[in-house]
């Protein structure tokens, strides 16, 4: 980067400033907890290190909240662009309130919710009750975690597809038929770029919700070790045994996994923010 | 509305600060009992010394209300769930000193209890005692041991009895043990989250409860729900209480937070402890509650276990026989 790029006129004043500013506000609210979390771990040798992090239940916890999160997110950014379209491009009664609706889980206590996914899931419940004669469990089983995962993460990709689909100008599917697009076709090569940037933010946001999520899990989950313990959980358990040290050293694992993951997610939509510049 | 309130905040805090105040940090069941100890015991210092005393409480699991204390809380008291959460406030803060369950008749703990079955109404399976628990068919509700203070009772409880039923053959008991986790379908991380699976779930057919807990379950649902059960043989569960040294003395409240412990010894809080569904330990006013109270072979933690340090380090330290109970399958 060359200093002519950080020197460049804006309209705005103050770039030094604001950027001392985000700095220093990123220390204090985010850098320096992490660090303190990564300076506790450091205070474990290598071996303690190793032994708390790589334990059987630790790792079959690992799968749980990483593979269920993913696949949240995933079931997420399928259907979340559905609401998210059906949100922007139809006019229908109740249209408000459905769009109210989808902020619920941002706004709802993860506690409330995860007691309120139990009640209807449980094998007396009202979907339970249905579920169960057919053989699926849905509380008490990894399913009820991926459940509680999709609830929470719903808003995060709604929210970040809709504005870039009302941008998104209706004619351009006109004009996509008329040079002889099929509806597939349309789809594919003119709306699914264009949104695929926001898509893939929103995929990253609701995975990384999904991740950290502990107060709607731990109600569903049923907890049984090996099977059904997200990484929070074991976390939690650490602390009460008054390991902070072990705590952290999960924490940091969970954090570098997450991290990646998320580097991983935004060089994809680096990618795929070039190919629809230059396609 | 918000003037009014800000003014009642300003009134309360002026209020307060002519007088004494305590802040007990207990854990989650012992609102109800607090309520009215700390009541009474208001009425019995102003009777002795004239002076007022509010005292503020404070309530959660117990290895958190502990961290919070080592973290810094300014509890001039601590009520918990077992001396080992109390055992780490003296080691990692050094905030009391360590022989600090010495200090108080009957090991700092002026009220019991034990661990009892709450099962559903007519108690439908049949289950008596342990092993009706590790019968396959059978579901066993109760929180995790590994982050429930309550439920490491529930297990040692379970141990204990499978000891004896062994002749004190430690494999004998784990595999006992093991087998009524086999039957657990649920851990929740508390108790109350774990009846909560009991009752409103309707998972399992029986929960493993604190007495005092099964008492005020039944007091708030009615008797047609549930029934309890005790055991042939429980474990004494000795919810201890401890003045805060180093906190008390730098707030000068040492005077009173001392009153305030040791009254727990008199037969007016004794009554207390007992309407609220703990075991108290005078013996004349347990006989006066006999009838609520059955009797049960109750074994004790040091006797069996070797103190709480010990059956920490032994079954649930990372590794330790719980962790292994769920490895091995």
């Amino acid at each position: 980067m060359s200093a002519a790029v950080l020197k460049r006129r804006s309209v705005l004043p103050g770039f030094e400033l604001a950027l001392g500013f985000t700095l220093l506000y990123l220390s204090l609210i985010v850098l320096i907890p992490l660090s303190a979390t990564l300076a506790k771990t450091l205070t474990m040798s290598w071996e303690a290190f190793w032994a708390a992090v790589s334990a059987p239940r630790v790792l079959a916890s690992y799968r749980l909240s990483f593979g269920a999160s993913l696949i949240a997110a995933a079931i997420n950014a399928v259907f979340g662009l559905v609401v998210a379209w059906v949100l922007v491009r139809y006019k229908f009664p109740g249209k408000k309130l459905i769009d109210a609706l989808v902020d619920l889980p941002f706004a709802l206590p993860t506690a409330v919710a995860g007691i309120a996914l139990t009640a209807i899931y449980a094998g007396n419940g009202w979907i339970g009750s249905l579920l169960e004669p057919l053989g699926v469990k849905v509380a008490f089983t990894p399913l009820g975690v991926l459940v509680a995962l999709v609830f929470i993460g719903l808003p995060f990709v709604v929210r970040t597809v809709q504005p870039v689909l009302e941008d998104l100008e209706p004619e351009l599917e006109d004009a996509a038929a008329t040079l002889g697009a099929d509806r597939w076709q349309t789809f594919r090569r003119v709306i699914l770029p264009a949104v695929l940037p926001a898509l893939l933010t929103g995929f990253a946001l609701a995975f990384a919700r999904a991740v950290g999520e502990y107060g709607s899990v731990i109600f569903i989950a049923g907890n049984m070790p090996m099977v059904s313990e997200i990484t929070p959980l074991l976390i939690i358990t650490k602390l009460e045994q008054y390991d902070y040290a072990g705590a952290t050293a999960l924490a940091v694992v969970m954090l570098a996994t997450s991290f990646l993951l998320l580097l991983l997610i935004n060089y994809l939509q680096w990618r795929s923010r070039r190919t629809s510049a230059t396609s | 509305m918000k003037t009014l309130a800000a003014l009642f905040f300003l009134l309360a805090a002026t209020g307060a600060a002519a007088q004494t105040t305590l802040l007990n940090v207990s854990y989650d069941p012992t609102r109800e009992l607090y309520q009215e100890y700390n009541a009474a015991f208001a009425r019995h210092w102003q009777a002795k010394t004239g002076d007022k005393v509010t005292i503020r409480q404070s309530h959660g699991g117990a290895a958190k209300q502990a961290r919070a204390v080592i973290d810094g809380l300014d509890a001039d008291v601590v009520t918990l769930a077992l001396a080992y959460d109390i055992d780490e406030i003296a080691d990692k803060a050094k905030l009391i000193p360590a022989d600090w369950q010495k200090r108080l008749p009957h090991n700092s703990a002026p009220y019991t209890s034990t661990i009892v079955f709450l099962v559903r109404k007519g108690n439908p399976k049949n289950i008596r005692d342990w092993d009706d628990l590790a019968k396959p068919g059978i579901g066993v509700v109760t929180p995790n041991p590994k982050t429930s203070g309550g439920a490491r009772w529930n297990y040692l409880a379970a141990w204990a009895y499978a000891l004896k039923k062994n002749g004190n053959n430690d494999a004998g008991a784990k595999d006992f043990v093991a087998a009524i986790y086999r039957n657990v379908p649920v851990l929740d991380s508390g108790a109350r989250g774990s009846l909560t699976t009991f009752l409103e779930r309707g998972i399992g057919d029986v929960f493993l409860s604190w007495e005092n807990e099964a008492f005020l379950a039944i007091k708030e649902l009615g008797p047609d729900r549930v029934d309890i059960v005790v055991p042939s043989l429980s474990i004494l569960a000795e919810p201890p209480i401890t003045l805060i040294d180093k906190v008390a003395d730098r707030k000068g409240t040492r005077k009173v937070a001392e009153e305030y412990l040791r009254f727990w010894y008199t037969p007016e809080a004794q009554e207390i402890a007992a309407r609220n569904f703990y075991r108290p330990i005078d013996p004349k006013v347990a006989a006066k509650y006999a009838r609520q109270f059955v009797k049960v072979d109750l074994i004790k933690i040091d006797d069996v276990f070797g103190g709480w340090q010990k059956a920490q380090k032994t079954h649930f330290a990372d590794g330790g026989v719980f962790d292994q109970i769920y490895l091995k399958k």
